[in-house]
């Protein structure tokens, strides 16, 4: 056994090195469907970091009553902490806070600051700024707070006025996902094609030795044993000219992405997740690769 | 040690190839199958081979039943049989040395065996000097002394020679007989198929005639008459 393992190993070290061209041609259609599985990889990060940017940038504010009491408000709020698991922060701000915000805010605009002057009282209500995993589960978070216990406490909900902004965002984040995965999908298996045709003509080439190689009596797995082993040397190959490539691309196109989305750096991304890209990228070099090699030489085997 | 009971071979729709062939070889018997072209020759060793399934009949090798074997075992009987073909058969990308060093590792022989008898193999059919070569760097008559030394190597029981002398030249033509005579000296079986009647009359060996895929004749010294 160990001895034909050895022998096999062999096999394919002198039929990789005999065959250079074929498999140089079988790696670079290999290098295709790995930096897809790259990108597509790399886009859903910067897809999602975009959309957690402008997640954050929504919440529904909850204004309580006149009279309410600070505590009853932080009260509110930690029950809605409690009970809530789609609630992922909620803030305080209180009426002084709420009119310093304004301050900070308008201080250099005079007709702004004219007015609250003439308002002559703090016109500001308490409030709290809810923040959910989810942009669909403003509404529940909303409905909560409307019907809710805290019904009588609570002034208004300010998620109408965002609702539209919310479930528009939703749909567009929605949408982005679906076409993403099912371009990705499309893609992928043009990519699979490409790979399996190029591997299969060079496959195609030891058609005749294979042929061979059945009549003197080997076995199924000793004929295709070296060829599932080019196949892992073809993938593993490919896997290091991808994370080279993919790499670099990420280090120069770092500061133009940095620009549409500001706070993103695709290079610290592919840093902190290389674990999984090359984990992605040898899963679909050398699977794809032996899958090949595997599928492919099966079918000369039927003699 | 083989035998063919009343076997026909017919392709669809309705050429047949075989008609009811019955004929048994023995340890140690050099037979000739001849015929023209056309006539079946071919077909037969490829049934022997279990390359393919008779429509009908029986074929034994030592007493088991071809027909019966599973693909496994039929690898198993493929290393037991040497075969040479007109057009070689050898292994493109892979040397001299390593061409009939892999019917030996496919039987799963000791390196230093296969070492020792591949050295030894490669003197006898004079291919020392190309070891290192690959089958397009040879001339047609070193590839079918390579073909043969790969039929040989493993020592098997039967060496089934298809038309091996159909691309050759005089010389060459003589020496692959002459190697196919020194293997059939040594105890072996021998089957040899060809329609080259001179070498057929010069070998006078048992002949076993065909025509239209039936068995015209059937003579213990035989000649080409057709």
């Amino acid at each position: 056994m160990l001895t034909n393992f050895k022998r096999i190993l062999k096999f394919a070290g002198n039929d990789f090195s005999r065959n250079r061209g074929n498999n140089a041609a079988a790696i670079f259609v290999l290098v295709i469907p790995i930096l897809l599985a790259t990108s597509l990889f790399l886009f859903q990060g910067l897809s999602q970091s975009v959309i957690s940017q402008i997640q954050s940038k929504m919440d529904v504010t909850a204004f309580f009553k006149e009279d309410v009491a600070e505590e009853d408000i932080l009260a509110v709020r930690d029950e809605l902490l409690r009970v809530s698991s789609e609630v992922k922060s909620i803030q305080y701000v209180s009426k002084e806070k709420a009119l310093q915000d304004f301050i900070d805010r308008h201080k250099d605009n005079p007709d702004f600051m004219q007015a609250l002057a003439e308002v002559g009282v703090n016109p500001f209500l308490a409030s709290l700024n809810i923040l959910t995993d989810q942009p669909h589960q403003y509404e529940k978070v909303s409905a909560f707070l409307e019907s809710g216990p805290f019904s009588e406490l609570i002034e208004k909900v300010d998620y109408s006025q965002k609702k539209d902004t919310i479930e528009k965002f939703s749909n567009i984040s929605s949408s982005i996902n679906k076409f993403g995965f099912i371009l990705g999908g499309v893609l992928f298996l043009i990519a699979i094609l490409v790979v399996f045709n190029t591997i299969k003509l060079s496959i195609d080439n030891s058609k005749d030795e294979i042929t061979a190689m059945r009549l003197v009596g080997a076995s199924n797995w000793f004929i295709r044993g070296p060829f599932i082993i080019q196949g892992m040397i073809c993938g593993f190959i490919a896997f290091l000219i991808c994370l080279i490539v993919s790499g670099v691309a990420a280090y120069f196109l770092s500061p133009k992405i940095e620009i549409l989305a500001p706070g993103f750096s695709i290079f610290s991304y592919f840093i902190s997740n290389l674990g999984i890209i090359a984990l992605i990228q040898i899963g679909f070099g050398v699977g794809l690769g032996v899958l090949a090699g595997f599928i492919l030489v099966r079918s000369y085997l039927k003699v | 040690m083989i035998k063919f009971q009343n076997v026909t071979k017919t392709y669809p729709p309705d050429t047949t190839v075989l008609n009811n062939v019955s004929f048994e070889i023995k340890l140690g018997e050099f037979v000739s199958i001849v015929g023209k072209s056309g006539a079946g020759k071919t077909t037969l060793i490829r049934l022997l081979l279990g390359l393919e399934k008779p429509t009908s009949g029986q074929i034994l090798f030592k007493e088991t039943n071809i027909l019966h074997k599973k693909r496994s075992q039929l690898q198993e009987l493929r290393q037991k049989i040497g075969v040479i073909y007109q057009d070689y058969k050898l292994l493109g990308h892979k040397t001299v040395y390593e061409n009939i060093a892999y019917v030996m590792a496919v039987k799963g022989e000791k390196d230093e065996k296969i070492k020792k008898e591949v050295a030894n193999i490669l003197e006898i059919t004079g291919l020392s000097a190309k070891a290192d070569n690959f089958p397009n760097e040879l001339s047609g008559g070193e590839q079918q002394r390579l073909a043969v030394a790969r039929a040989i190597v493993n020592q098997p029981d039967v060496i089934v020679a298809d038309e091996p002398t159909g691309n050759l030249d005089p010389y060459n033509t003589y020496e692959v007989i002459s190697l196919l005579n020194k293997f059939h000296e040594t105890g072996k079986t021998v089957i040899f198929a060809s329609h080259n009647k001179e070498i057929i009359n010069k070998l006078g060996k048992r002949v076993i005639t065909l025509e239209e895929g039936k068995v015209i004749r059937d003579d213990k010294k035989g000649r080409f008459i057709l």
